[in-house]
């Protein structure tokens, strides 16, 4: 018999009684396919050089504005609460990160993906693929339109359903500031079930995945906002200038 | 220092969002001074792990490390020095690009079941001052190879650099 969310709550709260962390912990038994899949070993700890100090260069050759609207990209309106999506990228000093790349995915209205692999049986939307490119502006300010993601079943136990979340995959201004992760909405009720949130052991940690309703950029009778900024790692290449002394 | 905004896993989704046409191709393959580097990803079980990323970021055979756009876009485009690489149904990564003059790819990996990102190098065969066990190894047909082992016995080695 496949486990039930009242075991998988009790993992994930012994375990969060442990050791709050601000990363998530790559080995978290509650979300059952880290268990082959996570090193056992402690990382090695390295001074990053040459190419890792400098991150790849994205510009208007590689993306057009276009990709940034979700909900005209197949020449019909999807089905669903169409939102907007903005915010700002910092790097760990509190820098705008400018003119850099951000990736996104996310599942329709119905919580379905236009991926050949998501076999839930929800629609899909012909008029929906969920996924967009953008660059950030000289104040490292994105913006994304788009449908609210519908939540979605997975088979990590009985009953299992992931919380509504767009992935965003980010670019610093070092190779060292990678980062992919996904953003949750406020209020849902799915966030506290859920192994892969709760993988960041620390509440604080986790809020900061959490965007808020931004009303200053709902637009009337058109569209509800969204705020979710993002602070990266520190950049090395400032932090490891040689000095001259 | 602010703090930063956590990482969650890839998932499974990702192929129609991520991957591009030339993604993995920093150099058309079969160019004139290209180079395969290619390998699996395997986890705990030495299973291939299929629905995993992985970028490069490079110097090119001078030296330099590539500022310039165009990754997304090929055709036409110069060296950028960046990559990505989804596995296939056997675990399978690949790139066609150039042996960088400084002596090692970096490397990021992503994964289902992998929470956050892991960084790691992979050197060239006759890099001085390697470290251990990140060292391609070279085919008889010139490709470079490296498996990557998210767990087991032959675990990668993965990096914490001093502000991750």
């Amino acid at each position: 018999m496949t486990t039930s969310q009242e075991e998988i709550s009790d993992e994930i709260a012994k375990i969060q009684a442990d050791s709050p962390r601000g990363a998530p912990l790559l080995d978290f038994v509650p979300y059952r396919s880290t268990a082959l899949r996570h090193p056992t070993k402690e990382p090695r700890h390295v001074d990053p050089e040459g190419a890792e100090l400098l991150t790849p260069v994205f510009g208007h050759s590689d993306v057009a504005a276009i990709e940034a609207d979700l909900t005209v990209q197949r020449g019909g309106e999807p089905i669903g609460e169409r939102i907007r999506v903005h915010g700002r990228v910092l790097d760990g000093d509190g820098r705008p990160v400018r003119r850099q790349l951000v990736e996104v995915w996310q599942a329709n209205a119905a919580g379905r993906y236009s991926h050949q692999g998501d076999q839930h049986p929800a629609p899909l939307d012909p008029n929906f693929t969920g996924v967009g490119r953008c660059l950030t502006d000289d104040d490292g300010w994105y913006s994304f339109t788009s449908i609210k993601p519908g939540p979605y079943p997975w088979r990590n136990h009985h009953n299992a359903w992931r919380p509504a979340h767009i992935h965003f995959s980010l670019f610093g201004t070092d190779f060292t500031q990678r980062l992919i992760t996904q953003m949750y909405f406020p209020g849902d009720q799915l966030l506290a079930l859920d192994p892969i949130a709760q993988s960041i052991t620390d509440p604080a940690a986790l809020a900061r995945l959490i965007a808020s309703y931004d009303h200053s950029r709902s637009e009337h009778e058109w569209l509800l906002g969204y705020r979710w900024d993002i602070v990266l790692t520190g950049s090395h290449a400032t932090y490891l200038e040689p000095s001259d002394d | 220092m602010t703090e930063a905004t956590p990482g969650q896993t890839i998932g499974p989704f990702f192929h129609h969002a991520l991957a591009f046409p030339g993604d993995s191709e920093l150099v058309p393959f079969g160019s004139a001074g290209s180079v395969v580097l290619h390998g699996y990803v395997h986890d705990g079980a030495g299973d291939p792990v299929p629905d995993a990323m992985i970028e490069i970021r490079q110097s090119d055979a001078s030296g330099d490390v590539p500022r310039v756009g165009g990754s997304l876009r090929r055709r036409g485009a110069g060296f950028t020095g960046w990559g990505r690489s989804c596995t296939d149904g056997a675990g399978h990564y690949w790139f066609s690009t150039v042996e960088p003059a400084l002596p090692f790819f970096a490397v990021t990996v992503f994964a289902r079941g992998l929470l956050d990102r892991l960084f790691t190098r992979i050197y060239l065969p006759d890099a001085a001052d390697a470290i251990d066990g990140l060292v391609a190894s070279r085919e008889s047909d010139g490709r470079l190879q490296f498996d990557i082992h998210l767990q087991g016995p032959s675990e990668t080695v993965f990096f914490k650099f001093p502000r991750t």
